[in-house]
């Protein structure tokens, strides 16, 4: 039995005290009763309870004799046509964020977009979403979005300013700076615009920076854009410091390429070898099948070491021999072909280094495609750097701004806001008015790209229409209509675009063809190579000049909910969606290794990882930038190294979900970037001291506690393929002896389990009679091998089910309501950053067969279905909560508070000044009708989205023909990047359900908890690493952790 | 009340069966008029198209009426004389294609036409009604003899006291002292008891009861009758309820659905025949009702136009309904689910529409009766495919283990198939 020691926190691995205290505490602090004397030595509490209960039931029968209230049904005043009340209507489109793009569906209810699905005619995406997707539905009901042009602080119509803007721009000269731009039709816009207005340049911009690879490619293959890289074809990936299914150029493309690699069956047991070096710790690294750190300055040297490894098969020399062998082993495997590396670094000679690793290994034209290049990231820093050369010295007159905010996220921000002041015209396209905006003379807001007509070319020759799901909410404007009224266009930006289309596919019914697939694109993606030119020599002697750094460094980096900040800082969904390694909320923090935080005396040792207080470190940069910032540890961190997350440390106007203060709202990390000649860098020298005050820091996973029990099952590679049942037979000394008459249990030890035998199980491990499931019985099966943890369930989750966002002080005391949540494990040595291995495990409601929490409910408000579902009927719920206490996997979720105003009495909800605008009316229009809002004193879990069940049934029975499998989809399942979830009807033989449990992954199907015989209706297969070992063995009996630590 | 369900259920079978065996032996004119043309003919009179009756001696003979029905853009765009001639009278109202109908159901549409009689106006006596009364009659007299019972219980037993004591005053025994009534103890504890039972029945169930609506008959905004449209004029509810097949809600039609009826009559005529009348008594005047749609409608009677605004947009408010079946929050009703795979009527939860000028709840709402209906209510199980996969019951049917299969055999008594 390989069963490694998992931990989700470094006290579950110790098993400190207060840690044992903590879970078996139910509740955390004291209860409010109070059982003093004064209450029960009064002289007459008696007769006291019963005036309560007089008066009680006084009061509620005046209350209830009340005259039902008068409620009005008003129909459309004329329907439109193709809007049936009830039905949802779905409009493709395409989500674009600077650089970032997934063509999507709109779901649209009575005329607002309430949710975001991939667009699976995408060859791009494949149906795939991101957090970031699924969330920007609630970034259109923003109640900070800027309601009307403002000039001077002040309301301001179209009119008024366009005349004077017209004039203030006429022959002057300036810069427009934008965002990366995909859209073909919005460039022909600009250069049109360009030509009108001689005097203004166009530079882009990214708050994240890509321009060293542009930058390295433009010099190596003549090609100032990104290649498309093709993780689906690659046998060995090697990464450096690039969190490609995170947040590196286009996370979602990848994951879903990368999930092709990673699918595992005994009958085809290959995997792709992921080898990755990061400083800090990111899912893409927790994904990793070798993985080991290194400073951020170092990259560089890492990527020589790898190109030297490879061309010349030089043993690397660094101190970390794990980091030594990673480096060797993975040069073998990348000669052996279709190798793929990546890199994260924004140096431009690091980036040459790696462009001629792959061409030395053969990638060019196989697995990096020159042909059809990408798009989505063109920024160039050097064009950022001139610019405010240029405003410091007074020559520019005009600067426009759309979709950057380089007051917030510029690393020389000072700088630029000096110089910005001394621009005349100053105009800024932003949706709210932000840092940037807020110093600019007129800001004219342009429209959520839900309200939006335009395009996207993602890659060469693949297009992608964007239509707007609702008519504009605000008095906002398009970007390009408003360069259209200044240059005199006479029409506008939704004509020209519809022209646009109509000439290059030739007629109107094309056209509308496209509009409703949303992406136009050839059948195959040509794939080709390009001749390298770079000079690596030169390259590698400009790397091994620079120095790596040798006391702390800190990393500027991204989380996967909150990204570079923009308009998802002030997003209450994704504020709340738990860090996908850290797993806190609401807040950035100071990212430390155990062994650091021990060394500042922050550690486990000195202070208990699971109480929320944490010690506060100041944080101070080079350039003598200083923040606060509570300290976070997390193992696998390098040990020199220290992250910070982007995306905190708003400006109140941003929203107040984003706002920060001393008390709240994280600290903004981009001041820690800098500038390396022309590029920016993510990372600097700091020092970091402990200042001994404490923070309150909200962390999801420590809350309940599977107390050691395994609930995780992993195998290396190469055990797999030598016994694909190992699995099988450790589920078979658990549940094996059932198949036996109780009364001669045998010992099973290497029994296999087959169906018989978990039928065996099923009937006889139980005392309770068995559900007959007639019909239909629904199932889930969730790969470990594919689930990245990159959140995007767990956002689309909240979108579909109308979760509450609760707020970080509720969050803190364990009051959270995500229905999925994904659990992350460490195993391995705290103290060794390189052994750390990461596994993440969806959990959601297991809608057991025999469920626990179904047996105890007092009044059965919680039952079975006949359809293998643990129902849940809010009403009949009285809050006992005896549910919760007794599921195993505390997948139960309790409305302590009025989240959403779904109680009867109006003042009743709950605020805390940050998670509020949630429930304005703007806000509120982004719920789903379907699904009722719980109101306080409810239990709540996972539905399976019995909405969405119930919904394909009903479709199925109109045209009077069976289901089809695939036509019921969970909310979850469809967002996945990975398809790491599959759902159906386990009754159907036909079913891909029915097939993974039975037929193709009958090897590594488990059940988490099996043993405690709950028959959970949601399977997960194992976790396969393609790795020589399991570095964690079990530790802590063999004293090796110890030694560690 | 048990009685009155089984009368109407039985007459709703009925009803069932005669159309399925009417529709079986051929094209059912009546219905097809009713679902396919009422909206815009009358058999009698000129609407937004021509009184239809006999209309077919004045028209070309031949293939020329069905083409006519099947595409009349096709005829007109041909350069047909006499169908321009039509499209030019009818102000060039492009009459709806109707390619489905074969030429024996339009044959069958015009037979019904020609035969069409205006109806008569005394409505029938329902067979409800009749059962009700009875049924309502009968309890009232069960009371009484139950009641003249029990006083007669009460007088034979003091007469038996009396006659006792007075035997025993007699033979000399001792009476025991009389107690009376009211400060028996006996009689106290049993009243105490009863008291409380019915107390708390009374409480229980007016909690249980808080927020229904039974009966509820609210004043509208305008007085709109079901009775004329649904009743007299027999038009189908799907044509203004078209969501009652296709989603959870049945719909409440904007006034440009009624007005393509209503720009053509702009009179009510039948206040002889059937007058209209408030559920206070008042008397209503049809036609200022149909001016009161004008006016929320957008619609000029006089240009026979409608106002629009600078945009081109039609100046329609939308006509405030109050409305009458509530559900709670939490429950989720679909009106498809029931009317297009349940093939329930509507007159099974909102009772005889078609008899109501004003409309009135008529189902208690509650969920014992959506639960009553789950339970004895067979679904279309052999002839809707969907249910194939059952194929227990479908073994146990065929083997006669099993004479129906009710909504409450397919989990349609869960909490999650109504509350999610």
């Amino acid at each position: 039995m390989s069963q490694k020691q998992y931990w989700s926190d470094l006290q579950d691995l110790r098993n400190i005290e207060t840690k044992a205290e903590v879970s078996e505490n139910e509740f955390r602090e004291e209860l409010p009763f109070d059982l003093s004397d004064s209450v029960m030595g009064a002289t007459t509490p008696r007769r006291d309870f019963l005036k309560f209960l007089g008066f009680s039931t006084l009061a509620a029968t005046i209350v209830s004799s009340c005259e039902m209230p008068v409620r009005k049904a008003i129909p459309y005043a004329i329907k439109p046509e193709d809007i049936t009340p009830g039905v949802p209507n779905y409009y493709a489109s395409t989500f674009v964020e600077g650089g970032e793009y997934c063509p999507i569906i709109i779901k649209t209810r009575e005329g607002r977009p309430i949710k975001i699905e991939g667009n699976e005619s995408s060859s791009i995406t494949r149906g795939g979403t991101s957090a970031r997707v699924q969330a920007s539905v609630l970034s259109l009901y923003d109640k900070a979005r800027l309601k009307h042009p403002v000039s001077g602080g002040k309301e301001v119509t179209f009119d008024a300013i366009d005349r004077e803007i017209k004039e203030g721009i006429a022959g002057k000269s300036g810069y427009l700076v934008t965002c990366s731009i995909m859209s073909p039709s919005t460039k022909e816009v600009l250069n049109q615009f360009l030509v009108k207005n001689p005097g203004i340049k166009h530079i882009v911009y990214d708050a994240i920076s890509y321009s060293a690879m542009l930058e390295a490619n433009l010099a190596c293959y003549g090609k100032k854009t990104l290649p498309t890289y093709h993780f689906d074809k690659a046998a060995t990936i090697v990464s450096l410091d690039a969190d490609f299914l995170g947040n590196w150029v286009a996370p979602i493309e990848f994951s879903k390429a990368y999930a092709q690699t990673r699918k595992i069956s005994a009958k085809n047991p290959v995997l792709s070898k992921h080898y990755h070096v990061e400083p800090i710790h990111t899912i893409t690294g927790a994904a990793a099948d070798d993985r080991a750190t290194c400073r951020p300055s170092e990259v560089g040297a890492v990527a020589v070491a790898l190109y030297n490894a490879v061309v010349s098969g030089a043993a690397p020399s660094f101190k970390s021999a794990r980091l030594n062998k990673l480096i060797t082993s993975a040069a073998a495997d990348l000669k052996k072909g279709n190798g793929l590396v990546v890199c994260g670094s924004n140096d431009v000679n690091v980036q040459t280094v790696i462009n001629a690793i792959n061409d030395k290994i053969g990638a060019n034209g196989t697995t990096v495609n020159w042909v059809t290049t990408s798009n989505t990231w063109q920024g160039i820093d050097k064009d950022m750097l001139d610019m405010i050369t240029a405003m410091e010295g007074g020559q520019v007159n005009v600067v426009m701004m759309h979709g950057v905010n380089p007051s917030y996220n510029h690393p020389e921000a000072k700088r630029f806001n000096a110089a910005l002041a001394k621009v005349p015209m100053t105009i800024s396209f932003a949706d709210r008015l932000d840092e940037t905006a807020q110093l600019c003379k007129y800001v004219i807001p342009d429209h959520h790209y839900l309200e939006s007509w335009g395009d996207a070319e993602p890659k060469v020759g693949f297009y992608s229409l964007m239509q707007p799901g609702i008519s504009p909410l605000f008095k906002t404007r398009a970007f390009q209509d408003s360069l259209m009224t200044w240059m005199d266009a006479g029409q506008t930006y939704a004509d020209y675009w519809q022209l646009y289309w109509n000439t290059r596919m030739g007629g109107q019914a094309n056209f509308d063809m496209a509009l409703q697939e949303g992406v136009m694109e050839p059948e195959t993606m040509p794939n080709g190579t390009a001749t390298f030119a770079g000079n690596v020599a030169a390259a590698i002697a400009a790397v091994e000049g620079k120095k790596v750094a040798s006391g702390v460094e800190v990393v500027v980096y991204q989380k996967v909910g909150i990204g570079h900040g923009g308009v998802w800082s002030n997003n209450p969904w994704l504020q709340e969606m738990p860090d996908p390694i850290t797993r806190a909320v609401w807040d950035n923090y100071l990212c430390v290794s155990p062994k650091r935080a021990n060394e500042m005396k922050a550690g486990i040792d000195s202070f208990n990882e699971v109480d929320y207080n944490k010690y506060v470190a100041k944080i101070t940069g080079a350039n003598g930038y200083a923040v606060t910032l509570p300290i976070m540890v997390v193992p696998g961190m390098h040990n020199d190294v220290v992250g910070i997350a982007t995306g905190y440390g708003r400006h109140t106007n941003v929203g107040r979900a984003a706002a920060s203060n001393d008390k709240q709202g994280g600290k903004n990390a981009f001041p820690f970037a800098t500038i390396n000649g022309a590029n920016i860098e993510y990372f600097s020298g700091v020092t970091v001291v402990n200042t001994g005050e404490k923070y309150e820091l909200a962390q999801i996973q420590t809350h309940s506690s599977y107390e050691n029990r395994p609930v995780v099952h992993e195998y290396t590679l190469e055990e797999f393929k030598k016994d694909p049942h190992g699995l099988q037979k450790e589920r078979g000394v658990e549940i094996g002896h059932y198949t036996e008459k109780p009364w001669h249990e045998g010992h099973h030890g290497e029994a296999v389990v087959d169906p018989e035998m978990e039928e065996g199980f099923r009937k006889e491990g139980t005392l309770y009679p068995d559900h007959p499931y007639e019909g239909i019985k629904w199932g889930m099966s969730i790969d470990l091998n594919t689930c990245t943890g990159c959140g995007a369930c767990v956002i689309g989750c909240v979108a579909e089910n109308n979760i509450s966002v609760v707020g970080k002080y509720h969050a803190l005391r364990g009051h959270e309501m995500h229905w999925i949540r994904i659990d992350r494990y460490f195993s391995g040595m705290p103290e060794d950053p390189d052994t750390i291995q990461t596994v993440f495990q969806p959990m959601l409601c297991q809608h057991c067969d025999n469920a626990p929490c179904e047996n105890v409910c007092p009044v059965s408000a919680t039952n079975h279905s006949s359809e293998g579902l643990n129902q849940m009927a809010y009403n009949r719920c009285i809050g006992t909560k005896y549910c919760a206490n007794n599921c195993p996997y505390k997948v139960r979720h309790f409305n302590w508070m009025d989240w959403n105003g779904a109680d009867a009495f109006a003042d009743n909800i709950f605020e805390d000044g940050r998670r509020d605008d949630i429930n304005d009316d703007l806000t509120r229009m982004v719920l789903n009708p379907d699904v009722t809002v719980r109101s306080r004193g409810v239990m709540e879990k996972c539905t399976f989205c019995v909405q969405r069940l119930q919904e394909a049934k009903l479709t199925a029975k109109k045209a009077g023909r069976p289901m089809k499998d695939g036509e019921a989809r969970t909310a979850c399942q469809q967002s996945c990047p990975s398809d790491c979830i599959t759902f159906g009807n386990v009754n159907d033989k036909e079913s891909e359900i029915y097939k993974i449990r039975r037929e193709e992954q009958i090897e590594r199907t488990f059940y988490v908890l099996e043993h405690i015989h709950v028959l959970p209706n949601i399977n997960y297969l194992s976790k396969i690493r393609n790795t020589d070992e399991i570095v964690a063995g079990n530790e802590k009996k063999d004293g090796m952790y110890a030694e560690h630590i | 009340m048990f009685r009155r369900c089984y009368l109407s259920v039985l007459s709703v079978l009925v009803v069932l069966l005669l159309s399925n065996i009417s529709a079986i032996a051929a094209p059912d004119g009546k219905a097809l008029f009713m679902s396919n043309c009422a909206s815009c003919h009358n058999p009698i009179k000129k609407s937004t198209g021509p009184a239809l009756q006999n209309i077919r001696g004045s028209l070309p003979g031949g293939d020329w009426v069905y083409k006519w029905v099947r595409n009349s853009a096709a005829l007109i765009a041909s350069g047909d004389a006499e169908a321009v001639r039509v499209y030019n009278e009818y102000n060039k109202t492009a009459m709806t294609a109707f390619p489905q109908l074969s030429t024996e159901e339009i044959d069958a549409i015009f037979k019904y036409v020609d035969e069409y009689k205006p109806p008569t106006t005394t409505p029938a006596p329902g067979n409800d009604t009749v059962g009700s009364k009875s049924a309502e009659s009968n309890g009232w007299l069960y009371t009484v003899i139950t009641l003249s019972l029990l006083v007669l219980v009460l007088i034979l037993w003091k007469a038996n006291n009396a006659l006792r004591r007075a035997a025993n005053e007699k033979q000399g025994v001792p009476n025991e002292k009389e107690i009376p009534l009211y400060r028996s103890k006996l009689v106290i504890a049993v009243t105490a008891i009863l008291a409380f039972i019915f107390a708390g029945y009374w409480i229980v169930n007016g909690a249980i009861n808080e927020g229904r609506q039974q009966n509820y008959q609210p004043l509208q905004p305008l007085y709109y009758s079901h009775k004329v449209h649904a009743g007299i004029n027999q038009i189908n509810c799907l044509y203004c309820h078209a969501g009652a097949e296709k989603s959870r809600q049945a719909m409440i039609p904007s006034s440009n659905v009624c007005m393509n009826c209503h720009k053509q009559i702009n009179e009510y005529t039948g206040a002889e025949a059937h007058p209209l009348v408030t559920a206070e008594g008042k008397t209503i005047n049809g036609t200022e009702q149909i001016k009161l749609l004008y006016k929320y409608a957008g619609w000029d009677p006089e240009k026979k136009d409608y106002i629009r605004d600078e945009k081109g947009n039609v100046k329609a408010t939308p006509i405030q309904w109050v409305k009458i079946h509530n559900l709670p929050d939490h429950v989720y009703f679909n009106h498809a689910q029931h009317v297009a795979v349940g093939k329930v009527q509507c007159q099974q939860c909102h009772g005889n529409i078609e008899e109501m000028d004003e409309v009135y709840q008529f189902a208690p709402l509650s969920m014992g009766w959506c639960i009553n209906c789950h339970r004895q209510t067979e679904v279309q199980f052999t002839n809707n495919n969907y249910y194939s996969i059952f194929t227990k019951y479908h073994e146990e049917l065929k083997s006669g283990k099993r004479t129906k299969v009710t909504e409450s055999d397919l989990g349609g008594m869960e909490c999650q198939k109504c509350h999610y």
